[in-house]
């Protein structure tokens, strides 16, 4: 069935008449957008946020090379390695969801039930508390640990749940053609559908990296010194910790956009060479298709 | 001291329950703020106006490539101080009341993206036909697409719902009183007690947060247009 | 609940176990001559602040006279970040051989950790606009907005004695108190009356701020070090040489004296014997 990709069999092409209050609008808009622009720097004037100097220290050397860089690596280290434990995590646990064997399926639902309701920054909070209790890990390593596991935790589970639920959007007869030459359903499921679903989950993956990015910036609660702790505490030296705030947000703005421009382009480049439906997963946290799956007695083997 | 002495000790000293209170409330008040300013956002996405459809996009990509937690900390340090508003008389309230409009601000975005996934559910033959009985856009629209629109993006709403809940512990940035940073504290005084304290406020989610999945699965079905 | 406070013994053995074999092992051996660990703030301004790749403050200056006096070169020291939160499991677990980091004398650590010291007698005050009159200590605070870290004893202090005139905030940071004082959204912020100094000594906040004077508390700022220690006699004649010397004097000056502040005369400079600190006598 069709379905209403683009929106525009909702309206008409504009003729002259709504051409012409479309162009009002927008000179309204406009003004008003404007009279709005005007009135956040008058008070950020009046407040003397406008001063040059806690502008331009945004773009001095010892910023860049002594806050800024060295604070987007520690952010950059942690959400590429939680994305590397969160994907081992989420394939151990997808698995452990798809298995034949029920009580081995119902520890996976379980525990990826749980972390996917913890809240990321309680999981955080609680790992750095805990850890700090042992000798195993130096103290300066700690905040880094919490923030790693925390966010492995609850999007390796998300991962887990994006697995299954790719699995159990193949074609039922990907299944039952696997089962029929003989496969265990153990080799059916990773040979002939966990690759299948893998593709599809792509795009749905590096939306979540979005989302693991977005959410290092929890880390700087538990002291570790990422992007926004450096921009907090270069911004409280220097006085301008709004200026600094904003310039944070714009590069997560930046590598994110960036992000989802790639998540995008990826998922027509694979709708283009598979013809597994891709997924699209909207860099929601927990973004999921939740519906029960239609496909759930696939590893029912009739007894005889 | 026994364990249930220390632990009924413990409960009696700091309000669990108030914290977890005020953590529903957070999500009560911002899901409604951000499901009216998604809609809105959703519909400026769809409209003919080209201005309009900019600023949709504009808006949710901006926001849904913000870490929640410059958002909040910006509306405390940046619009509290520096544009000296206060919306409540008492700090309490002035924060809670800050801490509601950013989550809304920033679950806004998602929900605007949960209905406009919810609007390619519908079939272009009902557009079609409303165009065809002479409806323009606003009366095609609010009648014909939103309606249909709404039941097919109750899964993906109800995952907003899900993450907005859980988000609300970012309050904690904007000095709201809730359940994390009083976890925090009172791991921070009783450490011998640590497990059992996360473990109560750990349950304490995962009681308000799967009913709300329970119920998007069951309303998703309940209400699936059937076709 | 009797289930997972079992399983949390059980892991808290289990992690326990293989930190033992790890100290077995050497990997958790303490200081053996090469360097010396140094716990220290990292975000407090004039007291332990990390400056791009320097590491300024008063704390840090006396850390580094001490670790001298002890036989350790500047770059012999590893400084390492102490939050206030771990800073008594940080020496019980070794992780560090002492810490300078606004550390308060107090019976209940002393159960747990040794101190030194103290280096420094602080007081809790209020931090206040330059052009302020009407604020001259906690008892000309009713009606107005206070300022104070979330779950610090300073709050707690003024929420006990004054939560009834006194309408207090609580942030995540003395720097974004400071913040909120600079716009005027609060009307003064409350702690150590040495850390206080340290926030109104940045660049940006000379000549904005300035200090009450009026101390309604007592602190002692030691240097914390694990139970048992031997050191404390050496480190207490250092403090009293860095007296001796002016350099305690200049270090105080340089890294707080710009707010304008002055030490309470009387308290210090502290003049130590060669016991270790503990709680005087009431």
């Amino acid at each position: 069935m069709k379905r209403m990709t683009s929106t525009s069999v909702l309206f008409d092409v504009p003729g002259p008449k709504a051409r012409a209050r479309t162009r009002i609008f927008n000179i309204i808009a406009i003004l008003v957008l404007a009279g709005m622009l005007a009135y956040v720097l008058m008070v950020m004037g009046r407040q003397g946020q406008l001063e040059a100097d806690k502008w331009t220290s945004l773009f001095s050397g010892n910023l860049w090379v002594n806050y800024i860089l060295p604070a987007l690596g520690k952010t950059l280290l942690a959400a590429l390695i939680s994305v590397f434990t969160s994907v081992i995590f989420g394939l151990f646990f997808g698995m452990a969801r798809l298995a034949p064997n029920k009580f081995i399926r119902g520890f996976g639902t379980v525990v990826v039930e749980f972390f996917r309701a913890v809240p990321v920054l309680m999981m955080m909070i609680f790992f750095w508390l805990f850890l700090g209790q042992f000798t195993f890990f130096s103290p300066s390593q700690l905040p880094f640990i919490a923030v790693v596991l925390g966010l492995t935790l609850y999007n390796g589970s998300v991962i887990a749940e994006l697995l299954r639920s790719g699995v159990h959007q193949l074609p039922k007869g990907q299944g039952e053609a696997g089962l029929a030459i003989g496969l265990t359903p153990w080799a059916v499921l990773t040979s002939v559908l966990m690759p299948q679903a893998l593709t599809a989950m792509m795009p749905s993956l590096l939306s979540q990296f979005v989302v693991i990015l977005k959410d290092t910036a929890l880390g700087y609660i538990i002291s570790y010194p990422e992007l926004l702790a450096a921009a907090r505490r270069f911004g409280s030296g220097e006085g301008n910790i709004l200026q600094m705030l904003l310039l944070a947000a714009l590069i997560f703005v930046v590598i994110n956009f960036a992000l989802t421009l790639l998540a995008e382009w990826l998922s027509q480049f694979l709708s283009s060479r598979t013809d597994v439906e891709i997924k699209h997963a909207d860099g929601v946290p927990g973004e999921v298709d939740n519906a029960r799956p239609k496909t759930e007695m696939m590893f029912k083997i009739p007894k005889h | 001291m026994s364990f249930s002495e220390q632990f009924s000790t413990l409960f009696a000293t700091y309000d669990v329950l108030g914290a977890f209170w005020t953590n529903v409330q957070l999500t009560f008040w911002a899901a409604i703020g951000s499901f009216v300013l998604g809609s809105v956002l959703a519909l400026m996405r769809i409209s003919p106006v080209p201005s309009l459809r900019w600023a949709g996009t504009a808006y949710v990509h901006l926001i849904r490539n913000t870490p929640l937690t410059i958002l909040m900390t910006l509306a405390i340090l940046g619009v509290w101080t520096q544009f000296q508003l206060s919306l409540a008389t008492s700090f309490e309230w002035n924060f809670f009341i800050y801490a509601v409009i950013v989550l809304a601000i920033y679950h806004a975005a998602f929900v605007c993206e949960a209905i406009r996934s919810g609007v390619n559910t519908v079939p272009v033959g009902q557009a079609e036909a409303a165009r065809a009985i002479g409806l323009s856009f606003m009366p095609t629209a609010r009648y014909v697409i939103f309606p249909q629109a709404l039941r097919g993006s109750i899964t993906p709403l109800g995952n907003t719902l899900i993450a907005l809940a859980k988000n609300t512990t970012v309050a904690t940035v904007a000095s709201v009183a809730e359940a994390s940073g009083m976890m925090k504290s009172m791991i921070e005084f009783n450490s011998d007690l640590i497990f059992m304290i996360f473990f109560v406020f750990a349950m304490g989610f995962v009681i308000i947060v799967v009913p709300i999945g329970l119920l998007t699965t069951w309303a998703s079905r309940k209400l699936a247009v059937k076709r | 609940m009797n289930i997972s406070q079992l399983k949390g013994k059980a892991l808290a053995a289990a992690a326990l176990a293989a930190t033992g074999v790890l100290a077995l092992s050497g990997c958790g051996s303490s200081s053996d001559g090469e360097s010396i660990r140094i716990g220290i703030k990292y975000d407090q301004p004039g007291l332990g602040y990390q400056d791009g790749r320097d590491y300024t403050g008063f704390d840090t200056d006396v850390a580094r006279y001490v670790a001298q006096e002890l036989g350790y070169s500047e770059d012999q020291i590893e400084w390492v970040e102490a939050p206030s939160a771990n800073r008594e499991n940080m020496l019980v677990n070794g992780q560090v051989d002492m810490i300078f980091a606004t550390y308060s004398i107090s019976e209940s650590r002393l159960k747990t950790v040794d101190f030194a010291g103290p280096y420094f007698y602080a007081g809790q005050d209020l931090l206040v606009q330059q052009e302020n009159t009407d604020i001259s200590g906690p008892d000309s605070l009713a009606g107005k907005n206070l300022c104070s870290v979330t779950g610090s004893t300073s709050a707690k202090k003024i929420q006990d004695k004054y939560s009834s005139t006194v309408q207090l905030v609580q942030q995540n940071s003395y720097s974004d108190c400071v913040v909120a004082l600079n716009a005027g959204m609060v009307d003064a912020v409350t702690t150590d009356d040495i850390i206080l100094a340290g926030l109104g000594a940045t660049r940006a906040n000379q000549g904005e701020l300035k200090l009450v004077g009026n101390t309604f508390t007592e602190e002692r700022y030691g240097i914390g070090l694990p139970k048992g220690s031997d050191q404390c006699a050496d480190i207490n004649a250092a403090i009293n040489k860095m007296v001796e010397t002016g350099a305690w004097e200049e270090a105080v000056e340089k890294n707080v004296g710009a707010s304008g502040y002055v030490y309470d005369a009387e308290l210090n400079p502290p003049v130590l014997d060669s016991a270790c600190a503990t709680v005087p006598a009431q």
